[in-house]
């Protein structure tokens, strides 16, 4: 988000109230910031697709787990261990399930990180005045002037929610762009 | 008390039925102020613990040193006694740590309400004692620079390591089980240290603490994908906490040593550690508890639930003996009835046999008093002798099947040197310290999953006047009788 108006609760309730509101108002550009996730809001937010990475990255990681092991002692140099065979399956299998469970949780880390945009140390809201409060009690919500329905009148429908205060982030406000 | 929710509790004091999971009726506020305070506050006293567990760190270091140029001589192992010491506390540093994950892991998936106040707690306590357990097999290697062999890396000589045998599973089992549980961990953490970034007292820890948040803002894209990513992460640490322990055990089970050679090795060893790790989550938290009052966070209730724990994993332990006596005899071979029935019980060693019943399978009854079970100098004591006892356990299964071998001109009797008391001892001391300063630095508190927790609660509680709602109120309030 880069220009728009932000609102402050101090409670989840007005937090999800006023994200009700905007949706059935036709608002689709719409944040929230909060100390813990609120579940009328991420409940309505598309499914996120870190697990289908981690599952990927998962089969990947086990497949090449099994392979290095068939190549070193089945096919590069045959290893003969008390005449087991070459591509023994079943003691391969320990070392392909741990690379699996590695290769997926990295990938999930890394894959929760990247798709929140992190790490990024800096985020023009952190200008707001008391959004600090965002991480402990507070409940702040955004909506983005690129919304397509986006007016300034949003503030009455957030005020009217029950928000503490309403500020505009970003570069002008509209009411100074407009003579 | 009635149904009223938590608001209703009226005092921040010990929980007067100890069923609460949380209590007192602070603002999320002062509850996140509280439970940061131990980031900002002088240390006055705890400064000596720091430099006492700093020396004890220092102590083995040097004795790594010494081994590391002198050789794995000064060691008491010997021939047939060849594993020892260092794999006697490799295996239960390890196990230590599978308490740790299956807080966090198993009981994140089960929704179970007490895991919350304790996790990170737990989880941190397995990635110092991973660190601990992964210095062993690399000295004991004799030349730990050649520690690198293990990975399969294009060389010169043109081998590569054999993945038929057990050993390069455990370095792999391992690595993956330390890197896992550090990601899982940070994951976890990132919410927090936001916290502890915006409540931070002066610029340069804001800073600091900035950096490590990576600039996590609570936004909802951030949670959309952390809660399902912190959910599957632990869903794949779930099966870390069975399979490192068993492949550990696979390292024994498939030698043809008696005592060793059986199938029951990998469930009796994860039993083992998850029983061995929740006595350190006591011996840990116990005290943690009393010096930072976290009396309404860590309530009796989760003392009661820890304590249940470790009376049914006590429960497995003392069976899987009963099984390993009852199989070598039933077996009808003379090497598994000698180890398991003769030497065992009654040769050189017989004192630990007898005293490792007595701390693991004997003493721990005691959790059947609820009474005991809600008291935090009782569980410590408790805790204490199944530390003590699991270490025994482990030294008993090693020993005994090693120092008889099957030729009596090869019997050797095993004593540890000073070198191998001050190498374990150290490492107790060094895991000691990574603690004090994770206590010292990060918040060890989840705050931000309590925050919510709570809210959950009390919605739960509101929501309904009985019936389903009737069991969340009762974890609020500690009403339940």
């Amino acid at each position: 988000m880069r220009d728009g108006v932000v609102a402050e609760f101090d409670a989840p309730e007005g937090l999800e109230r006023a994200f009700a509101r905007l949706t059935a108002l036709g608002y689709t550009r719409l944040r929230s910031w909060t100390p813990y996730p609120v579940r009328g809001v991420v409940t309505r937010l598309p499914e996120s697709l870190v697990p289908w990475i981690m599952l990927v990255a998962g089969l990947v990681g086990a497949s090449l787990g099994y392979l290095v092991q068939w190549w070193c002692n089945a096919h590069d140099y045959r290893l003969d261990v008390g005449g087991r065979p070459y591509n023994s399956i079943p003691a391969y299998i320990p070392i392909a399930f741990e690379s699996g469970v590695l290769a997926a949780c990295l990938a999930g880390f890394v894959a929760i990180l990247g798709l929140s945009g992190l790490p990024r140390l800096y985020h023009r809201v952190f200008e707001i005045e008391g959004f600090e409060r965002a991480s402990i009690d507070r409940f702040w919500i955004g909506v983005d002037a690129r919304d397509p329905r986006f007016e300034d009148g949003v503030r009455e429908v957030l005020e009217a929610s029950g928000a503490l205060r309403c500020a505009w982030i970003g570069g002008d406000a509209p009411q100074q762009r407009l003579p | 008390m009635t149904s009223a929710a938590l608001e209703a509790t009226p005092e921040r004091d010990e929980p007067t039925g100890g069923e609460a999971v949380i209590l007192g009726h602070r603002s999320d506020l002062e509850l996140t102020d509280d439970l940061l305070a131990p980031l900002w506050r002088p240390w006055p006293r705890l400064k000596y613990a720091l430099m006492v567990t700093a020396a004890g760190a220092f102590a083995l270091f040097a004795a790594l040193t010494y081994t590391a140029t002198t050789g794995i001589g000064l060691w008491g192992n010997n021939i047939p006694v060849a594993w020892a010491f260092a794999i006697i506390n490799f295996v239960w540093w390890i196990g230590i740590g599978h308490a740790g994950t299956f807080i966090s892991a198993i009981l994140l998936l089960l929704e179970v309400s007490w895991r919350t106040s304790i996790n990170r707690f737990a989880e941190g306590m397995t990635l110092f004692a991973i660190v601990q357990a992964g210095l062993f097999p690399v000295f004991h290697l004799g030349r730990p620079w050649f520690a690198y062999w293990l990975v399969p890396y294009p060389s010169e000589m043109g081998v590569w390591p054999n993945f038929k045998s057990s050993l390069p599973w455990d370095v792999v089992a391992v690595s993956t089980y330390l890197t896992v549980s550090f990601l899982f961990w940070y994951t976890g953490l990132l919410p927090d240290l936001a916290a502890a970034r915006d409540r931070a007292p002066t610029l340069r820890r804001r800073r600091i603490y900035g950096i490590f948040a990576l600039g996590w803002r609570g936004d909802s894209r951030h949670w959309r994908h952390y809660r399902i990513g912190y959910l599957v992460l632990g869903g794949l640490a779930t099966p870390l906490v069975l399979s490192v322990h068993s492949i550990i055990s696979l390292d024994f089970a498939i030698t043809q040593l008696p005592g060793w050679h059986s199938t029951i090795f990998p469930p009796y060893f994860v039993a083992g550690a998850i029983y061995s790790g929740f006595a350190m989550v006591v011996t840990l938290m116990v005290p943690a508890r009393a010096i930072f009052r976290l009396h309404d966070v860590v309530t009796k209730n989760h003392l009661d639930n820890i304590a249940k724990m470790l009376l049914v994993t006590g429960w497995i332990v003392t069976y899987a003996y009963i099984v390993e006596a009852f199989m070598a005899w039933y077996s009808g071979n003379r090497y598994e009835m000698y180890t398991a029935l003769v030497d065992r019980p009654r040769a050189t060693y017989a004192g630990v046999y007898w005293g490792i019943l007595f701390c693991n399978c004997v003493v721990v009854q005691s959790l059947w008093s609820r009474r005991l079970r809600t008291s935090p100098a009782a569980l410590f004591v408790v805790a204490a002798f199944v530390q003590v006892g699991m270490w025994g356990e482990r030294f008993m299964l090693i020993i005994t099947s090693l120092h008889r071998d099957f030729l009596p001109s090869s019997w050797r009797v095993y004593t540890p040197s000073w070198i191998d008391w001050t190498i374990l001892a150290g490492t107790c001391s060094f895991f000691l310290l990574l603690f004090l300063l994770f206590l010292r630095f990060v918040p060890f508190i989840p705050i931000s999953e309590l925050k919510e927790m709570r809210r959950e609660l009390s919605h739960r509680a509101q929501a309904s006047a009985g019936g389903v709602g009737a069991r969340a109120r009762a974890e609020l309030e500690g009403s339940r009788a």
